[in-house]
């Protein structure tokens, strides 16, 4: 009761399918201020969840990212100047209805926060943010917006966000759905009628490394909880698994990408993270690029590389690496078992000296040191398949 | 799954079985499930002395390390090296197969201090409570 006087005391906020994960026994974390599922074991746990993602198809509540939209006001070309200027990838280059990976950044170069960025329109553009970071970027956005003459819209809490992702997910998907999804491209996307429900964005993305979809249903919780039951009985037929953010993790450690406070934050640059292949310097200015010019001549300090374990341990996120004179060179940013690999990975900033394939790394854990390698990143890649009917063949069932 | 009357169990979740002088100490049910998929498990070598209360190795899950508390002190007689390849034996049999570690009391009446089945039951309800509450 003395707590409701505090205001230091903030509640963790709920998406709107709380209610439905509960039911389900999910087991409920606090993941960056919200209340959300790690795991439901009662249909198998993580590695379970992890495997049907793999191998056939799984359903996210990602309802906790945020949403930005960016648009123009009459004047056309105020937010893709907008865009430009706040994120480090090219948005000039999005056709509509394409989507692209990127970052904003702090004027040293540092990470605010990786952003998917959507061009809705031509003069319009969403981009989806970390759930950890949501009034943090709205605030940057807003801020550094100013000058153009463009609109800022937190659309954050107008969308459930579903991810339905694995090598079925788009036989599931197309059951619920007008849309054609076969041509739709990795990081397109397009607009169509989702369960009954008009105008629903439909995205090929995902935090996975599998194919998968990722739509924005509106967010009252009737809805919302509607959707997910007609998501899991279409993907029944393929032992769909309702996936929390256990599963999630060890997707995208798997498919090395970042996670904010982890792999990228506001003190690791984008040449230190790997992720030059975002980031245009010859797009012109943007926030950011004058630093990481400089950072460039200079060269990096630390760089991201994958690391095996080769003796008996886990590496986990925070752990110290030592080179083989025990002297600490690096960090762990994100480390775990592979349920695909059944290997011990990690993901580890060290000296660029000792970035170099299959050199050793000790990892402290509970004050022994035990030997790593680096190894190629990322760690699972799916297989392309050379058309629509060479899809994966196996389920849940058989993995 | 049914907590055997003849264990006595930690607040900690660590389970008991006293024949003699030598303790079988093991995790409960309710901590596997608390863990999820376990994947990992670090114990200590035979000769080690343990100290009730004071952790003496580690569990790990895909998410997460738990450190295991030793319910007693003593020295460790045995260890569970099959764990070492089937850790995930902690999910399917907490109780029996995945005993952890073996270890000669130093002070028999340690055990006395402990819950039985029914206080233990009684305890993870309470828990139960608390997180739905």
């Amino acid at each position: 009761m003395e707590a409701a006087n505090s205001p230091t005391i903030s509640e963790t906020r709920k998406t709107p399918l709380n209610a439905l994960h509960r039911r389900l026994g999910a087991k409920m974390v606090n993941f960056g201020g919200w209340d959300m599922p790690v795991e439901y074991p009662s249909t198998g746990g993580l590695v379970a969840e992890h495997k049907a993602v793999r191998g056939s198809v799984g359903l996210f509540d990602v309802s906790h990212m945020g949403d930005i939209r960016i648009h123009s006001g009459r004047a056309l070309g105020g937010a893709l100047a907008a865009v430009q200027h706040i994120s480090m990838n090219d948005a000039s280059r999005l056709a509509l209805g394409q989507a692209q990976y990127s970052a904003m950044l702090y004027p040293q170069g540092t990470f605010v926060d990786d952003v998917i960025v959507h061009r809705l329109g031509e003069d319009d553009f969403l981009l989806v943010i970390n759930a950890g970071t949501r009034e943090k970027d709205i605030n940057w956005v807003r801020q550094n917006t100013k000058g153009f003459a463009c609109a800022v819209e937190d659309l954050s809490d107008a969308y459930t966000q579903l991810a339905i992702q694995g090598p079925r997910a788009a036989e599931v998907l197309q059951k619920l759905t007008d849309a054609d999804l076969a041509p739709i491209k990795n990081y397109w996307f397009t607009h169509g009628t989702v369960c009954g429900l008009k105008n629903i964005l439909i995205a090929r993305t995902g935090y996975t490394g599998e194919d998968g979809f990722e739509i924005y249903v509106p967010s009252d919780a009737a809805t919302s909880a509607q959707v997910w039951a007609k998501v899991m009985e279409a993907g029944r037929e393929f032992g769909i698994l309702p996936c929390g953010l256990g599963a999630r993790n060890t997707l995208r450690l798997e498919a090395k990408m970042a996670l904010y406070e982890h792999e990228i934050s506001d003190n690791i640059n984008v040449w230190e993270a790997g992720l030059d292949r975002y980031c245009k310097m010859e797009k012109g200015d943007f926030i950011g690029r004058a630093a990481l010019e400089r950072e460039k001549s200079a060269g990096v300090k630390r760089t991201l590389v994958g690391l095996e374990m080769v003796e008996r341990g886990i590496a986990r996120d925070g752990y110290c690496c030592c080179n083989e004179k025990g002297e600490t060179i690096g960090v762990v940013t994100s480390g775990s078992p592979s349920p695909t690999l059944c290997k011990n990975i990690a993901l580890a900033y060290v000296p660029p000296g000792m970035s170099a394939i299959g050199t050793p790394v000790y990892v402290e854990i509970r004050s022994q040191k035990a030997k790593a390698q680096v190894v190629p990143t990322p760690f699972y890649k799916r297989a392309r398949k050379a058309g629509p009917q060479a899809v994966a063949t196996s389920t849940a069932k058989t993995v | 799954m049914a907590y055997p009357q003849n264990y006595r169990y930690t607040n900690q979740h660590e389970w008991v079985d006293t024949k003699g002088d030598v303790a079988t100490i093991g995790i409960t049910d309710y901590a596997q499930h608390e863990l999820g998929d376990v994947v990992f498990v670090e114990l200590p070598k035979p000769g080690t002395k343990v100290t009730a209360g004071k952790s003496f190795g580690n569990v790990e899950s895909v998410k997460a390390v738990s450190e295991i508390y030793a319910p007693v002190s003593g020295e460790v007689t045995e260890v569970n090296g099959d764990l070492h390849n089937t850790p995930e034996t902690i999910n399917t049999d907490p109780h029996n197969a995945a005993w952890l570690i073996k270890v000669r009391l130093a002070n028999p009446a340690d055990v006395k201090s402990l819950m039985d089945a029914a206080a233990y039951e009684a305890f993870i309800a309470d828990k139960g409570k608390e997180a739905s509450a």
